[in-house]
């Protein structure tokens, strides 16, 4: 049984708790720095797109798991990072300046949406983000003097100061290298006071204003932010794709985004990692059961979002709290073992109560 | 007169886009769930339809029948084995649930009768009715009719029966429902049932014009601006969304530059939450503290 | 002695200073012939009072008399239809909402709105934001004076737990804790917040009689030891009784009596309002 004995303040504040976590990140740091050497270019292609999803979970995670606002049209935030940083980069402009330019462009949207979405709730502000997102994706067909439209835009490879990144393992470290920017960004922003009035807003928005958040101003950081993150995220996606076009941003993506987020589970950056893990395994995990189910289920198109449906159906009858919840639930065993109960965990039951009166 | 006709395409549309909000706002109403799978529902009463009325060659009425009485029971099971078992959790867990069984749905639909676009024989198909020089297709005064009909059938259903005003208690406070005896779990089944319903007699209304694929359940997507309009809250409003969105988007394919038809919905539905972003006939009021 | 409030026509204490008379400091707070309409509903009705800087005032009055109204005025959650809020001088009928607590206003809630899924320390830490500058640059890459600042808000908070004895509950969340510890944590997160002036809504309602001793005396000491002005809206008589020094009573949005517990429980229009006359 373990217990932590905290001996001053920063034990609360700091990000590694304790000794136990710097052995676990270390090795996993290690092993993730490594991968390219052992692996075979395709793994190592598909570790980065878990990379991309990861960051676009983060991004999308800010601002559902922790401020606690919907938004079903994430896609489109995809959509304008990748499409602002191929125009930018097809003009000339070297890679790190066109990357955080895109995440920028991103965050205009971002705030663009946020400025009327402050006074919507719950499954309005869902459904407008919606169809902001269907708005967008018209927007890249129509202007085709930008986007090409339909006839997409193929994606010349990143470069980092004149050097082309065009091998797997170049674009594996990039992809790395932001994730780890982004998570540890958003790891500092959660024990600020900025992330509490996040957090604050998302369980009771009357009580946190009553202490003095600014509801306006903090809704309009979280979608900035948010867009900003996923905004980089699609800059990424557009030069793995290496061809962008309308439908890779489509409602299907962005639908794809929100279960991650829920099957990873809600409300910490863990979960969003293990869904981006989860949704870049699924295709492989497929391929290998193709061998064990019968033909005639393994040979249908759209088996993948199918099977995906009846995960999530099954994670939030079974285990709402996703992935990382059950990680904690296992891990709560081990720490408390042999005093463990499972009423810990147990849900309260509980009764509809309208939200119409809010 | 093109500009009627016009019009008239445009109410039709606009019916469908109704009907498939009227299940939207019904299971609200009385559940207080958004269900995102509301089209797909559309989707398999009109394969259902197809299997009974095509493949199985029954008359249209009957097969029309079988197909919503079956999608009325499919209702029922998935509220009482799926949805039943997450009613207290925050609205949100509703959302994913139900945008999960859309993809289940779709997938299923895929896997059973294949992804191509596939039709069946109705008694609208092609056939018009001229009045003077406007040409009405049978298959939109179908869906006019339809919409009426059933609109009206379901506002007597809700303000004069006990089962009506048993849903609005269950939906206002479920714990007080449940103290007042209200079977409120049946209760709430029967919505799903009488949704899907709904849902069915929209897509074998609408199969003339849009055809049977797996994809025409994204038509609810569309509906979703009808049903905010109506502030989910009133059915005549919910009707009235959908007409000034079909009309809208008929007027738009013909009058603006192309693009604008496949947007104009949400921007009305966007330009409705930012004037009254509770809906134009919502029933939403201030929490006290 | 008593003098007649032309305004209000009820009896008002003796000697009751009016706002901004020239040998008297300026009352901490003032209410001017607030109203506030809700369709044709009358909730407050032309209500005028004044809190000292250091007194505790209370209000009582029968449900919907308009209490917790006022208290929703004050933090800016209703737009008043007339009338004007003064704080320390200054007319906040109309700021923002979320200024109010970094002026030095901060309040409970009848029904507790607490953090659901956080913890007690998260909860009072978030008490501290009007306290706080957040800049989100910084943040994001946690410079040393974000964490000097952190540790600072954390050691302020410490003394709260400390004054209100929270200790045990620190790291728990607060949907597995009992409701008289939920009430003490609703406390707790706003005095974190620095006020002048403490809103309490029903601080007793849902505690028996031993947690309702233990809130009067928190009352007090937060009166005595860290100075701040409160006003309390309270059903439960004995308690208004034992600490406040004036009292004001409501009903349908209007003042029935104002001045000292005994004066205000003796008032007879108050005896009719809560009891009922004995005229046919």
């Amino acid at each position: 049984m373990r217990i932590l004995f905290k001996t001053s303040y920063l034990d609360d504040i700091r990000l590694i708790r304790h000794g136990g976590y710097t052995l676990w990140y270390g090795a996993l740091a290690a092993a993730l720095l490594a991968a390219p050497l052992v692996l075979a270019e395709f793994y190592v292609g598909e570790l980065s797109q878990v990379f991309i999803l990861a960051i676009a979970g983060v991004g999308l995670m800010l601002l559902i798991g922790y401020t606690g606002l919907a938004s079903l049209g994430h896609g489109a935030f995809m959509a304008i990072g990748a499409y602002t940083n191929t125009y930018l980069i097809t003009k000339g402009v070297p890679f790190l300046v066109s990357f955080p330019l895109a995440g920028l462009a991103a965050l205009a949207a971002g705030i663009a949406v946020a400025l009327p979405a402050n006074r919507m709730t719950g499954i309005y502000l869902a459904i407008a983000t919606l169809a902001f997102s269907q708005i967008v994706e018209q927007v890249v067909v129509r202007w085709e003097s930008v986007t090409r439209g339909f006839q997409g835009l193929p994606v010349p490879p990143p470069d980092l100061l004149g050097h082309p990144l065009t091998r797997a393992w170049e674009f594996y470290y990039l992809c790395l290298a932001v994730l780890v920017l982004v998570v540890l960004g958003a790891a500092n922003l959660i024990r600020s006071p900025t992330g509490r009035a996040m957090v604050a807003i998302r369980d009771s928005e009357i009580s946190a204003q009553s202490l003095g958040v600014n509801l306006v101003r903090y809704k309009t950081i979280a979608f900035g932010l948010s867009a900003f993150v996923t905004g980089l995220a699609g800059a990424l996606l557009g030069h793995k794709l290496k061809f962008i076009s309308p439908d890779a941003f489509n409602i299907i993506l962005s639908i794809q985004l929100l279960l991650m987020v829920v099957v990873g589970g809600l409300g910490s950056i863990h979960g969003a990692i293990y869904g981006a893990i989860f949704v870049g395994g699924l295709p492989q995990a497929i391929a290998l059961m193709r061998d064990y189910l019968p033909g005639a289920i393994a040979r249908t198109p759209g088996l993948e979002p199918g099977l995906f449906g009846l995960v999530m159906i099954l994670v939030v009858l079974f285990e709402p709290l996703g992935i990382y919840g059950r990680w904690l639930k296992i891990k709560a065993y081990f720490d408390y073992f042999p005093l463990y109960r499972r009423a810990t965990f147990k849900r309260q039951r509980s009764y509809l109560k309208t939200e119409r009166v809010r | 007169m093109e500009l009627a006709q016009l019009i008239v395409g445009g109410i039709a549309q606009g019916c469908v886009y109704g009907l498939i909000a009227l299940g939207f706002v019904l299971i609200y109403k009385a559940t207080e769930m958004v269900n995102f799978a509301q089209g797909d529902l559309m989707m398999l009463g009109a394969f259902l339809a197809l299997t009974f009325i095509g493949t199985m060659g029954l008359d249209y009425w009957l097969g029309f029948l079988l197909a919503a009485l079956c999608m009325g029971l499919l209702g029922y099971l998935l509220d009482a084995l799926v949805l039943r078992r997450i009613i207290g959790q925050p609205q949100f867990a509703i959302v994913i649930l139900t945008i999960s069984l859309g993809f289940l749905f779709r997938s299923a639909a895929g896997f059973i009768w294949g992804h191509e676009t596939q039709v069946f024989e109705t008694p609208f198909t092609n056939r018009i009715i001229a009045l003077g020089e406007l040409v009405l297709p049978l298959e939109s005064i179908s869906m006019i009719a339809g919409t009426v009909v059933l609109a009206g059938l379901l506002y007597l259903f809700f303000n004069y029966t006990r089962i009506g005003n048993a849903m609005q208690a269950a939906s206002q406070n479920q714990l007080a429902a449940y103290y007042m005896g209200i079977p409120v779990k049946r209760i709430n089944s029967l919505i799903w049932a009488l949704s899907a319903i709904v849902a069915t007699i929209a897509g074998v209304l609408l199969s003339p014009v849009s055809l049977v694929d797996p994809s025409i359940g994204f038509l609810g997507i569309k509906a979703f601006a009808a049903a905010v309009v109506g502030g989910f809250g009133s059915l005549a409003g919910t009707v009235l969304g959908g007409l000034i969105v079909g009309i809208s988007e008929t007027l738009a394919g013909r009058y603006l530059p192309p693009g604008f038809k496949e947007i104009v919905a949400y921007l009305i539905m966007l330009g409705v939450l930012l004037v009254r972003p509770q809906g134009l006939f919502s029933t939403i009021q201030r929490k006290k503290v | 002695m008593n003098e007649i409030d032309a305004r209000n026509g009820v009896r008002v204490e003796a000697g009751a200073r009016q706002p901004g008379t020239a040998e008297a400091p300026r009352p901490l707070f003032e209410a001017h012939d607030i109203s506030v309409s809700f369709g044709g509903i009358r909730a407050v009705d032309g209500v005028t009072f004044d809190v000292k800087a250091g007194e505790i005032f209370a209000i009582v009055g029968p449900n919907g008399a308009g209490k917790s109204t006022i208290f929703n005025l004050i933090s800016r959650i209703y737009e008043p239809t007339a009338g004007r809020l003064y704080f320390e001088g200054v007319d906040i009928t109309r700021v923002a909402p979320h200024t109010i607590a970094r002026r030095g206003i901060a309040r409970t809630f009848q029904n507790i709105e607490l953090f659901e899924h956080a913890t007690v320390l998260e909860n009072l830490l978030i008490g501290r934001h009007c306290r706080a500058h957040p800049n989100i640059l910084a943040e994001l890459l946690f410079t040393p004076r974000v964490r000097a600042e952190e540790l600072r808000h954390r050691a302020a908070v410490e003394e709260v737990i400390d004054f209100l004895d929270l200790a045990n509950y620190r790291d728990q969340r607060i949907s597995g804790l009992p409701y008289g510890v939920r009430k003490v944590v609703e406390l707790a997160r706003a005095l974190c917040a620095e006020p002048k002036l403490l809103l309490l809504d029903e601080p007793a309602s849902g505690l028996n009689t031993e947690e309702t001793e233990e809130v009067a005396f928190w009352i007090e000491d937060i009166k005595n030891d860290l100075g701040i002005t409160i006003i309390m809206i309270e059903h439960d008589m004995s308690l208004v009784s034992a600490v406040s020094d004036r009292v004001l009573a409501l009903n349908n949005g209007r003042t029935l009596a104002l001045g000292t517990p005994a004066q205000v429980q003796s008032d007879p229009a108050v005896i009719e309002a809560y009891l009922g006359s004995d005229a046919p």
